[in-house]
């Protein structure tokens, strides 16, 4: 068993080894062989832990025995000082395995797409995509599997260097390589506050193993408990793309289209939602940061999906919408609702893979076109495109029964029973979301083709490697739901909810069968209004107006450029001043300074050595008596 | 006779050595000029060790001893000294036509 959960990040690293040290030797089957099988192996020991879960956590056999198990697996001492110990375990509960199978099962259906979508890449290119892709599911892996904050947070940081790697991949377009740094960067400032919640977590508890951790959480002050749940929290919105820290996500769409949908779906922008169920602990002892966590997420998730209004690249649009449904996560996170976070992560995985990899197709498909304005009238010419992203859509617009709504009523229920004006948030996201996402299907799919003649000829469906991924993923989308059915609707529903109760609290609804049967009527009246103003607005193709508002959300509510002028702008600036200032004048004279001198004493001391042998001999002779007086003289 | 006569002259063999090794410009000079020193510290070696030897002979017979080996050895290394650096000296001879001393500076440039 113990060996079993070692292979699991193990295997995506030796394919990580494998691909990238042979890159120049393998032909282009071997590396996608690699890459996807290790992933795939990986799946499957996932599985087999998964359903060997007992052994590891303990099991009910009757109502009063049970067996105890200890869901940490320890390899070796990672640092090992007195103060403290910090093993390197792997802790595989519940929650932990849930993310696994998510991170592989999802990433090897990515793996296979991209066979296919990278296929006219250089061998050594397509090698270290594969490789990137490889490092990037076992730096996720060891993120989730890891028994304490500072495993963790080696995946955690991983996964922000394989998404600069990944998102500059055509790293000869300097744009690109600008929207990876820009990724790094952000994701930086959310690191340096995760690293100081662990600091603080250090100081306090003298380990960072979070079974130490949440057992002396009732020893922690109010103030220790606020700062290190709001420390972790601003780590958790630079990785999974809160405000303010968001506007890296849509700037990532750089990489190449399954990159987006590995670093969209699978990992890293879940990693944050993880980290702060993983600490749930923690965070219910804050209802301060709770609130916090809330507001951002609800915020967050109206924002977002009002500039997803207003874009016109396929991708971008994806991509606001990530980080709107992110918000909506946050938002079940700060009611509480920690498996409806989870259970959305989840779906969320589903649908938006799915999205992703069909806007890859389409892509594909019309040679490189990612603007929806040069589209339209793709929904015969690529069938099983067209009906898997519909399937996409219906899911993330929380129309039932797919996967979306189920996960989403969840969330807009806790948010319902937490804080109604955060409900009213939460459902006009859920307005704006249908909308949008239609708006994107419709003109896309629908109408008039718009490309060129040339594209026109070239338009074609997608290899199997690219539809069986996609086929796949709308089936879950459309299904994945059923895993935790609210008890309104079936008895031995939410099974989900069941199976992560021994790790993640969940408060049980309160509120009556009829409110919940009423919320579910509203969210799902207002999802299909919304769809149907899309349909009357978008059906077919016409120039939309600009208006002053409409501006306002196409430029994104000129965030970036607020932050370029308030913070980037200035720093340049700094730079620049300490540049012309300090580096000059201060550095540089100091350094010359230095050299100048030892070049005139040198010259002075040069007198001496005048090549005359008397006259050395002379201040030799003259030294030594200055020796003899002194011993006689000056002697005691 | 008392030992301080043996220091004065040593003294006087030492300083006079040094002035023409400082003074004097021709090679051989100031090489008879080193062996002037060298002798005077072997003066007083032996000049000590005798001393150490009237004192010390009752108890022990060889004491001070070691002072006159000394300068048998000083002599012997001496001899190959000189023979070294004479043939040094022919050398420049040759090269040079003159021993002057001065014309040595010459591997500064």
């Amino acid at each position: 068993m113990k060996n079993l959960i070692l292979l699991i990040p193990l295997l995506p690293f030796i394919g990580f080894l494998i691909n990238g040290l042979g890159r120049k030797y393998l032909p282009k089957s071997a590396i996608g062989i690699i890459g996807s099988g290790t992933v795939l192996a990986s799946f499957i020991a996932s599985i087999m832990v998964f359903f060997r879960l007992d052994e590891l956590s303990g099991q009910q056999i009757s109502n009063n025995a049970r067996i105890i198990g200890d869901p940490v697996v320890k390899y070796f001492d990672f640092i090992n000082i007195p103060s403290l110990k910090v093993p390197f375990a792997f802790q595989i509960d519940q929650l932990s395995s849930v993310f696994l199978l998510i991170i592989t099962g999802v990433g090897f259906l990515i793996h296979v797409y991209s066979t296919s979508y990278m296929h006219e890449e250089e061998n050594q290119h397509f090698a270290r995509y594969f490789a990137y892709l490889n490092l990037f599911v076992f730096s996720m892996l060891l993120l989730v599997m890891g028994a304490n904050y500072v495993i963790m947070f080696i995946g955690w940081e991983g996964v922000g260097l394989c998404s600069y790697l990944l998102i500059g991949y055509w790293f000869k377009n300097t744009e690109y390589t600008k929207a990876a740094n820009k990724a790094f960067i952000m994701n930086r400032i959310g690191d340096a506050a995760f690293l100081l919640a662990i600091f603080w977590i250090v100081s306090k508890v003298h380990s960072t193993n979070f079974t130490d951790v949440f057992a002396a959480v009732s020893s922690f002050s109010a103030t220790d408990k606020i700062w290190i749940t709001l420390l972790l929290f601003i780590g958790a919105t630079g990785k999974s793309a809160q405000i303010p820290l968001y506007t890296w996500l849509p700037d990532a769409m750089a990489g190449p289209t399954p990159v987006s949908a590995l670093i969209h779906a699978a990992t890293m922008v879940t990693a944050g939602i993880y980290m702060i169920a993983r600490s749930n602990v923690l965070y219910s002892a804050a209802p301060l940061t709770m609130n916090i966590v809330a507001i951002i997420g609800a915020a967050t998730a109206l924002f977002a999906a009002t500039i997803a209004l207003r874009q016109n690249d396929i991708k971008k649009v994806l991509a606001y919408s990530t980080v709107s449904q992110l918000g909506y996560m946050f938002l079940a996170l700060g009611s509480g609702a920690y498996v409806a976070a989870v259970f959305h992560v989840m779906t969320h995985a589903f649908f938006k893979a799915l999205l992703f990899l069909g806007s890859g197709s389409v892509i594909h498909a019309m040679s490189g076109q990612q603007d929806i304005r040069f589209m339209g009238g793709l929904k015969n010419k690529l069938p099983i495109t067209y009906w898997t992203f519909l399937i996409g859509c219906l899911a993330i617009a929380g129309i039932i029964p797919f996967s979306g709504f189920f996960s989403k009523d969840s969330i807009l229920l806790a948010a319902f029973e937490h804080n109604k004006f955060l409900y009213v948030v939460g459902l006009l996201t859920a307005g704006l979301t249908a909308f949008y996402m239609f708006r994107l299907l419709f003109i896309t799919f629908f109408g008039a083709f718009r490309g060129t003649e040339e594209q026109r000829h070239h338009v074609h469906e997608s290899p199997a490697a690219m539809t069986i991924p996609l086929v796949v993923l709308a089936v879950l989308s459309a299904i994945g739901g059923f895993i935790n059915i609210p008890e309104v609707f079936t008895h031995g529903g939410e099974k989900l909810t069941e199976f992560l109760a021994p790790v993640v609290p969940n408060a049980k609804a309160t509120v009556s069968h009829s409110t919940e049967w009423l919320l579910m009527g509203l969210t799902t009246v207002i999802a299909v209004i919304a769809i149907l103003i899309a349909w009357s607005r978008y059906k077919t193709y016409k120039e939309e107006q600009p208006s002053a508002f409409g501006n306002l959300l196409q430029n994104k509510w000129y965030v970036d450029e607020l932050y370029d002028s308030v913070i980037v702008k200035p720093l340049n600036a700094l730079g620049r001043f300490s540049n012309s200032v300090f580096e000059k004048s201060g550095i540089d004279g100091l350094v010359n300074g230095v050299g100048r001198l030892v070049n005139y004493a040198s010259r002075q001391l040069r007198l001496l050595q005048s090549g005359q042998v008397g006259s050395y001999i002379l201040l030799m002779v003259i030294s030594m008596v200055i020796f003899f007086v002194l011993e006689f003289f000056l002697r005691k | 006779m008392p030992v301080n006569y043996y220091i004065f002259l040593s003294i006087t063999l030492f300083v006079i050595g040094i002035i023409g090794v400082l003074t004097r410009r021709n090679a051989i000079i100031i090489f008879m000029c080193i062996e002037l020193m060298l002798n005077a510290v072997n003066l007083l070696l032996v000049a000590f060790s005798k001393m150490h030897h009237l004192a010390n002979a009752a108890k022990d017979i060889t004491a001070g001893s070691d002072g006159q080996l000394f300068v048998f050895f000083i002599m012997v290394v001496a001899a190959a000294e000189v023979s070294v650096g004479l043939a040094i000296i022919v050398m420049l001879y040759r090269n040079t036509h003159s021993v002057d001393v001065n014309f040595l500076n010459r591997l500064k440039h």
